[in-house]
């Protein structure tokens, strides 16, 4: 079991976000979540991710328990992830941004820095050469000096992929990766993404653009009001009454 | 590399006239601000790097300025201990008050922490006020020795003050500079950036901040330690909320967030307020409305400001190369088509 | 026993004075997510200008405190479309600072046209009386009764009223206050104008027993500050229960405890409240 959920509930007051889901994320392969609006898709990153405690409920990653764990010692277990709108630094340099993704695996503190110890230069080198390392794999080497606030979107997007993968991750979570992009880019993302996964990576992603989760997904979980109400291949899902009751007659599905 | 180099060549300036500026001016008055702007701009790199860099504004820091004037001034003059011992205790006294406030305060995110700084700056300005017995409460507190020789370097005249001061400074600027440009200055712009973002990459917000927060407070303690030895009488409005906005002005006006910021902020504005001196109480009613407008148009102060613009200059110089580079290619592919076309014809 | 009643009825003046600030501040808050801590001044402003109507313009009490009612709660508009309108979308650390910037200008200004003195602002209402054996000014009555009246008319106002609904509204969801047609714009000013009027209120009735001076919002806002995080950021009744609270524990404190020490009260029960509940009490979990 690579990361499991075992009857995971959110609750904010009185609103029940995430309710009694149980899922597994398959290792080695594309894992996606869908539902409307509001579903509790993000509140479910979140607590995956460590942001939000769960109201019950476990999380399971590779066999250890890790829902209280805090987000940041998750990340140091190797679960990544991206956000909707992507947090970047935008008055910063691309690979200034990238660096600190490494950070997690170093070790060096204030004083290594005031002094600038052979620790600290080696592993402010060693990071410079993970952001340079994970800028190639998502194909920005060439802008790596640009300042990210006049790159374009989708750039940006893959701006966030590298700085999660610049924290050697075994899982990636990657929450709406294409929202804002037009059509031509997706395309570019969804190889990305799938290029990810040969390269070892698990990936978990949230998604609106059904087109691509039917495309890429290997298996599709689906959220309504907080519940799971299907789960399967994207073929099981599409053809999945509730799903389609969801979506109002499956016209968004397609 | 020329960048570096350039920027190098201007510290050396800069130093060179820090370390000239005496013999250069020998009005005491002058020498006697300049040396009074540098315990400022000490403080204000404190305020920088918690503000600045970590992205948390603390309206406490004025009371560690005070608390760190004040038990310099206390354990020398009431318990007699030698100046650089009492020095070093009070910076490290106040340091550790600050660790405590921190581990407490920086449970709360952003308004929750400015109010909740806020009123721990209230509380020490009241018991410094009330305090009678130990601080001399509004009468104020007098005598504090002026810094003692270290072997042959004596303190005594102005001179050396400001010697003396210029190097804390420098090493204040020293260390701001080389955390910046680290892995651990990277941390905490990531957490300033986004504090989500930063704990999803595996930093631990809270330790930074921290360490952050304390690094800040030693500074502003250090400043206020060279405060009380410098200016000697101290009084409960050091720690009141006027000095908190100074610092912050000052900081503003420079650059929040920027390493020439303080120092740009410091020297502008305190050399602007000798010019509006006629107005004394009421320099508020300038000073008030310019922050405020400040911080509504120009919110990157002159120093960010700068920055700005020479990352504008680089990127429309990029975009141009690009755009030549492109045409060259077009032209040079046109060119291979049309004498193949020749050749053809 | 009677020591502890007078004290009391102490508590009930002071915590009305408090409840009064500290509404004006939560509803700014509730709705604009600004900690204002330019409001101390609108405080000050209120006390000054009442005190210039009656002694300049010769107007009466109630009638002074009504003008200084609408002069400050005309200037809290301005603030707000001067400088927190065109902060909307700024970093946090910004609305902050400019508020810091207008409070600091708001006392310089009080100094520079009214002088740093100390002044009394008379009232009609000196008189003592005594009720169940217990003495009171009529001017403390008063402050308890026109307090309690507000409160009652601020409930019925955004209880029963449409515009009162819509503050409501956009406190709990701006953006989708502004989708069903709320001009957001106009709950905001409305707000302010609130909040300056309660602020201006609290001063007049406050300053025949504590006097007026350029310094006297620090405290009080600062304990509004107090009151709004014990009650919940935001929170109504929350403003209102927290301002009796402190005013209670307030006027039991200077005479059991310590009368020097007796406004760090405030300040002790905000730190162990944000020690133990950081995001303060009524705190919704995540968003």
């Amino acid at each position: 079991m690579f990361l499991h959920v075992e009857r995971l509930t959110k609750r904010f007051g009185g609103l029940l976000a995430v309710n009694d889901v149980t899922f597994s994320v398959e290792q080695g392969k594309i894992n996606a979540i869908i539902g409307p609006n509001g579903a509790g898709k993000s509140t479910f990153f979140n607590l995956i991710s460590g942001l939000y405690r769960p109201t019950s409920g476990t999380i399971t990653f590779k066999g250890r328990d890790i829902t209280r764990l805090p987000a940041n010692e998750r990340a140091k277990l190797g679960i990544a992830r991206t956000f909707q709108t992507t947090h970047l630094f935008e008055q910063a340099t691309v690979i200034d941004n990238v660096i600190i993704g490494h950070r997690l695996r170093t070790s060096s503190n204030l004083f290594d820095a005031i002094l600038r110890t052979k620790r600290h230069r080696r592993e402010e080198q060693a990071c410079k050469e993970k952001a340079m390392e994970v800028l190639e794999f998502v194909g920005l080497t060439g802008v790596a000096d640009r300042i990210v606030a006049n790159l374009s979107q989708e750039q940006k997007k893959r701006v966030a992929f590298a700085l999660a993968l610049a924290t050697d991750p075994e899982l990636v979570l990657l929450d709406e990766p294409a929202a804002g992009i037009n059509p031509d880019e997706t395309e570019g993302l969804e190889e990305l993404i799938v290029k990810m996964v040969k390269g070892g990576l698990t990936v978990c992603l949230i998604e609106h653009k059904m087109s691509m989760i039917m495309k890429i997904a290997d298996r599709i979980m689906v959220l309504n009001y907080g519940e799971k109400i299907a789960e399967g291949t994207p073929e099981e899902v599409r053809n999945n009454e509730a799903v389609i009751q969801a979506y109002l007659g499956g016209s968004a599905i397609a | 590399m020329a960048i570096f180099e350039k920027r190098r060549l201007w510290l050396a300036v800069l130093a060179a006239l820090a370390l000239a500026f005496p013999l250069l001016v020998t009005n005491g008055y002058y020498l006697h601000m300049m040396t009074i702007s540098f315990i400022w701009m000490i403080a204000v790199y404190g305020l920088n790097l918690f503000a600045g860099y970590t992205g948390y504004l603390s309206l406490a820091h004025a009371g560690f300025f005070a608390i760190g004037a004040y038990t310099l001034g206390i354990l020398t003059v009431k318990a007699g201990v030698p100046f650089w011992l009492a020095f070093v205790s009070a910076c490290l006294l106040t340091t550790l008050i600050g660790a405590l406030v921190g581990l407490v305060a920086l449970r709360t995110k952003e308004h929750f922490f400015a109010i909740y700084t806020l009123c721990v700056g209230y509380i020490i300005y009241l018991v410094i006020d009330k305090w009678d017995g130990l601080t001399g409460g509004v009468r104020g507190f007098i005598g504090i020795p002026a810094p003692a020789d270290i072997g042959p370097l004596s303190f005594q005249t102005p001179v050396a003050q400001y010697y003396l001061l210029l190097f804390f400074l420098a090493a204040v600027v020293f260390i701001m500079y080389r955390l910046v440009y680290s892995l651990t200055g990277r941390t905490y712009i990531a957490i300033r950036n986004s504090e989500e973002l930063a704990l999803t990459l595996g930093i631990s917000t809270m330790k930074n901040k921290l360490a952050s927060f304390v690094l800040s407070v030693f500074f502003t303690s250090l400043a206020g330690a060279l405060y009380a030895s410098f200016i000697r009488f101290l009084g409960p409005d050091i720690a009141y909320v006027s000095v908190m906005f100074d610092f912050l002005t000052y900081l503003l006006v420079g650059g929040i967030g920027t390493l020439a910021g303080p120092v740009v902020g410091t020297l502008l504005v305190t050399f602007l307020s000798q010019q509006l001196q006629f107005l004394q109480d009421y320099r508020m009613l300038i000073f008030g409305p310019v922050l405020t407008l400040l911080i509504i148009f120009y919110p990157h102060g002159i120093a960010g400001g700068f920055i700005r613009f020479k990352a504008k200059r680089e990127e429309a110089r990029r975009l141009k190369l690009e755009a030549n580079r492109t045409v060259a290619e077009l032209a040079a592919s046109r060119q291979g088509r049309s004498e193949r076309h020749v050749k053809e014809g | 026993m009677e020591l502890f009643i007078q004290q009391l009825l102490n508590g009930l003046t002071v915590g009305s004075v408090y409840s009064l600030v500290a509404l004006g501040l939560t509803l700014v808050y509730g709705i604009l997510h600004i900690p204002n801590f330019a409001h101390g001044a609108l405080y000050m402003m209120g006390g000054y200008v009442t005190l210039t109507a009656m002694t300049k313009l010769g107007l009466p009490y109630g009638l002074a405190i009504i003008v200084s009612m609408a002069a400050v709660g005309l200037l809290g508009v301005l603030m707000e479309r001067l400088v927190f309108y065109p902060l909307r979308d700024a970093p946090p650390l910004h609305d902050k600072i400019a508020a810091i910037g207008i409070l600091l200008f708001l006392e310089a200004f009080a100094q520079f046209v009214w002088g740093a003195d100390y002044q009394t602002m008379p009232t009609p209402y000196g008189d003592v009386v005594n009720i169940f054996g217990f003495t009171l000014t009529i001017q403390r009555i008063l402050i308890i009764a026109s307090a309690v009246v507000i409160m009652v008319l601020l409930y019925i106002f955004l209880k029963k009223t449409f515009i009162g609904a819509s503050i409501i509204a956009m406190a709990q969801n701006r953006e989708g206050a502004n989708l069903v047609g709320i001009n957001t714009n106009k709950v905001a000013m409305l707000t302010f104008l609130l909040s300056g009027s309660l602020a201006a209120l609290a001063a007049s009735l406050a300053s025949p027993i504590n006097l007026v001076f350029p310094g006297m919002g620090h405290l009080v806002i600062l304990k509004a500050f107090v009151i709004i995080i014990l009650g919940g950021m935001g929170s109504i009744p929350g403003a209102i229960v927290g301002g009796y609270i402190l005013g209670f524990s307030e006027s039991l404190g200077a005479t059991y405890v310590s009368n020097d020490y007796k406004d760090i009260i405030a300040f002790v029960i905000l730190v162990i409240i944000l020690t133990v509940k950081p995001n303060g009490l009524f705190a919704k979990e995540g968003r």
